[in-house]
């Protein structure tokens, strides 16, 4: 997987992918739009996602169809966003409270009751809420955007004995930069990948399980590197 | 348990050293702290900060680098729309950005 992304020359960029690139990409993108989903949870889902074991069918239809379905996921319309923070970590991370300290936070159990940080707690979580319902749909809806451009561009491919080469306008770049990055922020979430953990992350022993996750972790970062500088303006000026 | 009286206590308050007052001051700008991450690249924290923000290459990298050695950086500032406008941007880049007023 030594592929990576070049300049063509229009601001956009290139990059040849075999079949089981084009394959694991699409399926990663797949899987953070699931989980992006419809936001705050819908009183009754509207497609019950089809038996996970389904490998029979990558057929052309079931692609539409299954793209259909999460397009078709969508909120009321002036639906508020959730004020709480969602459950799962990747999540969190993916949609993070706009007040506080940030990555840091001190667990709010821990603060004196009555003294001025658990004052001003109480007033982030206030206004992180407030933030949150106006604005978290919007966001899940940014990014489930940028996971369906994924998507879609990988569906255009016809790939051969030698894969396909995949180009990217512009405004794909963009998104496709977004959409990688989410893939690394949810899977270097699930790995618990830290400043500290690199070195046993990147040491694992064939056997471990995370294996194939901090594989495909390190080359989706050399395809979002690699993109990032087709986007950089050059280093000249 | 009578009362006892006493004589009248002068609270000794200098004027040099008020409370510092909780409630927000509206002429205090709001700023947009952007977090380090470890799974973020360097080389695309500096091109978001190029792209949304209009930095000049050196002053991205080396907010970026701030970001990155000091764990956080400030990289914008103005109202408090401005800053919520700024976070929701960052937030939509991947990075871990909050507001906060510039005490």
């Amino acid at each position: 997987m030594a592929g990576h992304f070049e300049p063509t020359g229009d601001g956009g960029a290139a990059i040849a992918l075999d079949e089981v690139e084009i394959s694991i990409l699409r399926s990663l993108a797949v899987q953070l739009l699931e989980l992006i989903g419809p936001g705050s949870e819908p009183a009754d889902p509207p497609q019950p996602p089809q038996d996970a074991g389904s490998s029979g069918t990558e057929g052309g239809a079931s692609m539409e169809e299954e793209l259909a379905g999460i397009e078709a996921v969508s909120w009321p319309p002036f639906s508020e966003g959730p004020s709480e923070p969602p459950a799962d970590p990747v999540l969190a991370r993916l949609f993070p409270d706009a007040y506080g300290p940030g990555p840091d936070a001190a667990p709010a159990e821990g603060l004196e009751p009555g003294s001025d940080e658990a004052a001003r707690a109480k007033q982030d979580r206030a206004a992180s809420a407030e933030f949150r319902r106006y604005t978290e749909n919007d966001l899940r809806a940014h990014k489930r955007e940028a996971g369906l451009a994924m998507v879609r561009a990988l569906d255009g491919l016809t790939p051969g004995e030698r894969g396909a080469v995949l180009t990217l306008t512009p405004e794909q770049s963009q998104q496709w930069l977004g959409a990688l990055n989410d893939l690394r922020l949810a899977i270097g979430t699930r790995l618990e990948v830290s400043d500290d953990s690199d070195d046993e992350l990147y040491r694992l022993p064939d056997t471990d399980e995370r294996k194939p996750m901090v594989m495909a972790y390190l080359w989706l970062g050399g395809l979002q590197e690699t993109l990032v500088e087709t986007l950089l303006p050059g280093t000249g000026d | 348990m009578g009362p006892v009286s006493v004589a009248p206590t002068e609270i000794e308050r200098p004027e040099t050293t008020e409370e510092p007052v909780e409630v927000p001051e509206p002429d205090v700008p709001w700023v947009t702290v952007v977090h380090n991450d470890p799974v973020n690249l360097m080389s695309y924290v500096t091109y978001v900060f190029q792209a949304y923000f209009g930095y000049s290459k050196e002053k991205a990298k080396k907010l970026m680098l701030d970001v990155h050695h000091k764990g956080r950086a400030i990289v914008s500032s103005g109202t408090r729309e401005e800053m919520e406008r700024d976070v929701q941007a960052m937030h939509g880049y991947g990075l871990w950005a909050t507001l906060t007023q510039d005490r």
